[in-house]
């Protein structure tokens, strides 16, 4: 008879908001080498959540150019329109509003106001303003943020239906720089909190996740991996080997070696 | 022929003075594509495109979904 552990099976899902889902890892659609390959690797990643940006169409331009969404079908794979790109509350929840009549009325959508470039860095009075307009209007807002667990807890406090702090600046790979922290925010909150940004390489998504994140949002490290999807691979088996370790709760760390093998019956003699 | 100065995404364009949201898709051969559209910073639903007249002054922002983090 074998046991079954709720999150070893398909119990274990991931919910934010009024939506659920299998996979805990999300993923961006930016810096691929063309929709085919964007294609792919989030097919090979597992994910069923995808971020994508909201641009204005080129006037004038070829108008027959192929449309991301003709390759990621909003029938198959849940689009989180993202603010990336945003330096104000106005412009952030203008951004909201047109993603949400672009997809007929979805309203899950990624708050994120940046402040600078060279950072990247979240502007986190901008997006507390943009939040609290965006609950207001009905949004379920995921949010982008820093690793500071107050204003994390603000951000649930206004009703933000996840919270998601950065791992390491933006598009800079250097993985979990900031894990105390990481771990003070999921003490703090109850919303789900995913690490959205930083992670370079598949065993910084599985730091993340053994850390008792609920997910990790991702898009640099799969995009610029010399083989995506080869790496959107590796990025699903991390992030589902992460929280399995989660879920089955690590050994104590021990200062001192514990034999694996029973000490007792030795053939020859016990080392002094 | 009168017409309507308006701004789209941010450039100068013309259109027939009894112009609708519809027209100016139509003109950008960007019917049916997936969009939206703001105009003077309120969305215009796909259902009022064609009942919504442009007027000189008018700016609108034509947006679509493009590859993101």
């Amino acid at each position: 008879m074998s046991i079954v552990r709720p999150g070893a099976s398909e119990a274990d899902r991931f919910t934010v908001g009024s939506h659920t889902f299998n996979s805990r890892l999300l993923v961006g659609t930016g810096k691929y080498r063309d929709f085919e390959q964007t294609r792919l690797a989030i097919e090979a990643s597992g994910a069923e959540i995808v971020t994508v940006a909201i641009r204005r169409t080129n006037i004038g331009q070829n108008a027959d150019e192929p449309n991301l969404l003709d390759y990621l079908p909003p029938d198959k794979y849940t689009i989180l329109p993202n603010t990336a790109g945003c330096h104000t509350a106005k412009d952030a929840v203008r951004t909201c509003r047109l993603a949400r009549e672009l997809l007929d009325g979805w309203n899950l959508v990624k708050l994120e106001v940046l402040s600078e470039h060279k950072t990247l860095y979240p502007d986190v009075v901008e997006t507390l303003n943009a939040a609290e307009v965006l609950v207001r209007d009905g949004f379920e807002v995921m949010v982008y943020t820093s690793d500071d667990p107050i204003v994390a807890r603000q951000l649930e406090a206004i009703g933000c239906k996840a919270v998601m702090p950065l791992g390491a600046p933006i598009g800079s790979g250097l993985g979990l720089q900031n894990p105390y922290n990481i771990a003070m925010i999921l003490e703090e909150l109850t919303v789900p909190v995913l690490v959205d940004a930083g992670v370079g390489t598949a065993s910084e998504a599985a730091v993340a996740m053994e850390l008792g994140c609920d997910g990790v949002l991702m898009n640099t490290a799969i995009a610029l991996a010399e083989d995506p999807i080869m790496m959107a691979r590796a990025m699903r088996l991390a992030v589902e080997s992460g929280r399995l370790a989660y879920l089955a709760g690590r050994m104590p760390r021990r200062a001192h070696a514990s034999a694996s093998s029973p000490m007792d019956n030795l053939v020859g003699r016990r080392p002094g | 022929m009168k017409t309507v100065d308006i701004s789209v995404n941010g450039e100068a364009c013309s259109m027939p003075a009894d112009a609708s949201v519809a027209d100016l898709l139509a003109e950008l051969k960007l019917a049916g594509r997936r969009i939206a559209v703001e105009l003077n910073e309120n969305i215009v639903p796909k259902s009022s495109y064609a009942q919504t007249r442009l007027a000189t002054g008018d700016q609108l922002e034509i947006v679509h979904a493009i590859g993101g983090g």
